[in-house]
C-alpha cells in the first residue's frame, strides 16, 4: 500500500524532533530511513505506525487519512530493534498472536491460523522451532520470529526499527540479504530505519537521508552516493574529504596552490571541495594537491594513505590500489577526478 | 607431550570470584545453626513419640481443625493479596500521582509494625461495635472473631510480600512488548491479560508463596482478631502454644511437625514450578 507523509511536524515538549517532513512511499517499495542518532528517523517511523501522534501534518495510507486512526486500526507490522517477543509464548504462539486476538467475526479458524503461522515460519526458515520459547533462540532467530509475527496480520505496511542493530556483523549481513529476498517474494511495502549506511545502500530501493529532524535527500542508492546534494549527505554517506578552497577565474586554489581542478562558470569566492578517497588520480608534477605521507593502512583490496597537505595542516585520506603505492614514497601528488563544490 | 595443568578432578572450577570456600562454609554453618538444628530437634522429638502416638495426636479433631483453619485462611489471604497486591504494584509502577512515595513506603509498614498492634487495630475496627464492624453487623456480616477475621489479619501481614516481589519485575517490563502487542491489533485489555500478566506469573507465584508461608506461621495479629474458639477459629500456632502451656509437649511437637511437613511440601512444589518456568521462559523471580 502507498504511504504518504505530508508536512509532518513532531515536538517532544519544546524540542522539535521532526520539522515539516514530507515523504511519498510507493506501493511495494523497500525504503530506508538513514541518519545519525537524533535525526528523527525513528520518530518518523513511529509516526507512520501510529505509536506517536504528530503535532502537525497528516499520514495517508492509500487515499485514506490514517492520522486519526489508532495503532490497532492501522494494521501495520512493526519490528523492534530488541525483538519485543512475548517471552512466555512459544514461537508459534508469538506468530499467531495477531490473528488469535481478532474479534470472532474477523478471526480465521484455529486450523487456518496454525496453517498460516506455519507458512510464515517456513518463509523465515524457522520451521521445526515452533515449540521453542524466545529464550531458547539466537538473536537472529528471534528477529526472524518478530518479522514473521509482524507479517502474520497481512499489514498495509511493514515497519522495521533498526531491525539488525542488536545482531553481530556476520548475522547482520546474512539477514540483510535474506530480508531483501523476503521482500521481493512477498512485495510488502517496507520502511526500515538504520544508521548503518552500508545496510541502507545495499538493501533499499530508495534511501531517505535525514538529519536534525529534516529530510536531506531522497534517492536511489546510486543517486545518494554519486550525487549527494548537501555537505551533510556527502560527509555522512561513504568516505569523503573536505578541503577549503578559493575560486578564481574558474580555477580552484588552495592557499596559492592550484588544486588541479577547474570549475568553469563558477563565481569567484570561497567554497568547500568534497571528493571521495577513491575518486583521485596520482600525478607527478605541479598544479595538484600534494602532501607527505603520514600513515598508510592496507584495508582489504586497497591501500589507505593519509596525507598531510602542508600549510593549512589539513589531512586527507586517499585510497590507492596496493600496487600503485610503494612504501618508499614519502610525497604524493594527486588530483580529484570526481568532486563537488559547496559554497560557504 | 603436554603437561596437564589441572588435576583430574576438582571440587569446583577455578574462578576469579574469590572466597568460594569461605562463603560456602559460612553459609552452611549459618543454615545449620539457625534452621537445621532447631528443625531437626523437632523431627527428633516427634520421632521419639512413636508412629502410633504421633498419628493419634496428629489426627485429633481439634488439631485437624486448627490446621485446616491455618492453611485455609493463609491460602485465602494469599489469593486476596495476589489480586490486590498486583493492582497496587501496577499503580505504583505505572502511574504518577501526588503522595506516591508515601503510598510506596506504607506498603512496607506490615513488615515493621508489631503484628500484635495490627491485630488489635483490626479487631477494634471490625469488631461488631467497631467503626466498620458496626456498619456490617446489621447486614449479618461478622468479621472479627471468625475465620474471616483471620483472613483479614493475614491479608494485612502478607501484602508487602506480593507487592515487593511483583513490583521490580513489573518495572522491567519492556515498553516495546506492549507496543508490539498494540501494533498487532491488541487492545489494552488483551495486552494486559494475554501479554503482561502471563509475563508476571513467576513473580506473582513467588509473592503468593511468601505471603502464604507468612500467613501459615502468623501468630501475633491473628490471636487478637480470631476469637480463638476451639474447632472454629483457633489457628495451629495458637494450639501449639496452648499445648505447651498444658505441658503437653508431645501434642505440641506433633502439630508442629505436621505444619512443617505441609509447609515444606508446598514451598517445594512452588519452587519446582518456578524452576520449571525459569528453564522454559529463561526468566523468573
Amino acid at each position: 500500500m502507498e504511504v504518504r507523509v505530508q508536512n509532518i511536524r513532531k515536538e517532544f515538549g519544546r524540542f522539535p524532533a521532526l520539522n515539516d517532513v514530507s515523504l511519498d512511499i510507493r506501493s511495494g517499495e523497500l525504503i530506508a530511513l538513514l541518519g545519525p542518532s537524533g535525526s528523527g528517523k525513528t520518530t518518523l517511523l513511529r509516526l507512520i505506525a501510529g505509536l506517536e501522534s504528530p503535532t502537525e501534518g497528516t499520514v495517508f495510507f492509500g487515499d485514506e487519512d490514517a492520522s486519526r486512526k489508532t495503532v490497532q486500526q492501522r494494521n501495520i507490522g512493526f519490528v523492534f530493534q530488541h525483538y519485543a517477543l512475548f517471552r512466555h509464548m512459544t514461537v508459534l504462539d508469538n506468530v499467531s498472536f495477531g490473528l488469535t486476538i481478532r474479534p470472532a467475526d474477523r478471526r480465521p479458524s484455529n486450523a487456518e491460523i496454525r496453517r498460516r503461522a506455519g507458512e510464515l515460519l517456513d518463509l523465515v526458515q524457522l520451521s521445526g522451532l515452533e515449540k521453542r520459547y524466545p529464550a531458547q533462540l539466537s538473536g537472529g532467530q528471534r528477529q526472524r520470529v518478530a518479522l514473521a509475527r509482524a507479517m502474520a496480520v497481512e499489514p498495509n505496511v511493514l515497519l522495521l526499527d533498526e531491525p539488525f542493530g542488536a545482531l553481530d556483523a556476520q548475522v547482520r549481513k546474512e539477514l540483510r540479504r535474506w530480508l531483501r529476498e523476503i521482500h521481493d517474494r512477498t512485495g510488502h511495502t517496507t520502511v526500515f530505519v538504520t544508521h548503518d549506511q552500508d545496510e541502507a545502500l545495499e538493501l533499499a530501493d530508495r534511501v531517505v537521508v535525514m538529519s536534525k529532524g529534516k529530510i536531506e535527500q531522497i534517492g536511489t542508492p546510486d543517486e545518494i552516493y554519486d550525487t549527494p546534494n548537501s555537505p551533510f549527505v556527502f560527509g555522512f554517506i561513504g568516505q569523503s574529504n573536505m578541503l577549503p578552497v578559493r575560486i578564481e577565474n574558474g580555477q580552484l586554489l588552495m592557499g596559492d596552490q592550484p588544486v588541479g581542478v577547474s570549475a568553469p562558470g563558477e563565481a569567484d569566492g570561497a567554497a568547500h571541495l568534497y571528493f571521495r578517497p577513491h575518486d583521485i588520480e596520482l600525478l607527478d608534477g605541479e598544479g595538484s594537491i600534494s602532501g607527505t605521507v603520514v600513515v598508510t593502512r592496507r584495508v582489504a583490496g586497497t591501500r589507505h594513505v593519509e596525507l598531510d597537505i602542508g600549510a593549512t595542516g589539513t589531512k586527507v585520506e586517499i585510497e590507492l590500489p596496493p600496487e600503485k603505492f610503494t612504501s618508499d614514497r614519502a610525497r604524493i601528488a594527486f588530483r580529484p577526478t570526481r568532486w563537488k563544490l559547496f559554497r560557504t | 607431550m603436554s603437561a596437564r595443568t589441572a588435576p583430574l578432578w576438582q571440587f569446583r572450577q577455578p574462578s576469579v570470584l574469590p572466597g568460594f570456600g569461605l562463603a560456602l562454609g559460612v553459609t552452611l554453618t549459618w543454615l545449620v545453626l539457625i534452621i537445621l538444628i532447631p528443625l531437626s530437634g523437632l523431627a527428633w522429638r516427634s520421632s521419639a513419640l512413636g508412629w502410633a502416638t504421633f498419628l493419634e495426636l496428629a489426627t485429633d479433631q481439634r488439631t485437624i481443625n486448627a490446621l485446616r483453619i491455618s492453611f485455609g485462611t493463609a491460602l485465602a489471604a494469599a489469593l486476596v493479596n495476589v489480586v490486590f497486591g498486583v493492582i497496587l504494584a501496577w499503580v505504583l509502577v505505572r502511574y504518577r500521582f501526588p503522595g506516591k512515595r508515601l503510598v510506596d513506603a506504607m506498603v512496607d509498614l506490615p513488615f515493621a509494625l508489631p503484628t500484635a498492634v495490627a491485630g488489635i487495630a483490626l479487631t477494634t475496627l471490625y469488631a461488631p461495635n467497631g467503626w466498620i464492624g458496626s456498619l456490617l453487623s446489621p447486614l449479618g456480616i461478622k468479621i472479627a472473631f471468625t475465620p474471616l477475621g483471620i483472613v483479614f489479619a493475614l491479608v494485612f501481614v502478607g501484602l508487602p510480600f506480593v507487592v515487593r516481589t511483583v513490583q521490580p519485575i513489573m518495572e522491567e517490563i519492556d515498553k516495546e512488548v506492549e507496543e508490539a502487542a498494540a501494533t498487532l491489533g491488541a487492545n489494552r485489555f488483551q495486552t494486559i491479560r494475554r501479554v503482561l500478566l502471563p509475563g508476571l506469573a513467576p513473580a506473582v507465584l513467588t509473592g503468593f508463596a511468601l505471603a502464604f508461608a507468612r500467613g501459615v506461621g502468623e501468630y501475633g495479629s491473628v490471636i487478637f482478631i480470631a476469637g480463638n474458639l476451639p474447632y472454629v477459629s483457633e489457628i495451629a500456632p495458637l494450639l501449639i502454644v496452648i499445648r505447651l502451656e498444658e505441658f503437653n509437649y508431645p501434642a505440641a511437637t506433633a502439630i508442629a511437625a505436621v505444619m512443617l511437613m505441609i509447609s515444606f511440601a508446598m514451598l517445594l512444589i512452588i519452587n519446582m514450578i518456578q524452576a520449571w518456568s525459569r528453564r522454559r521462559y529463561g526468566y523468573g523471580a
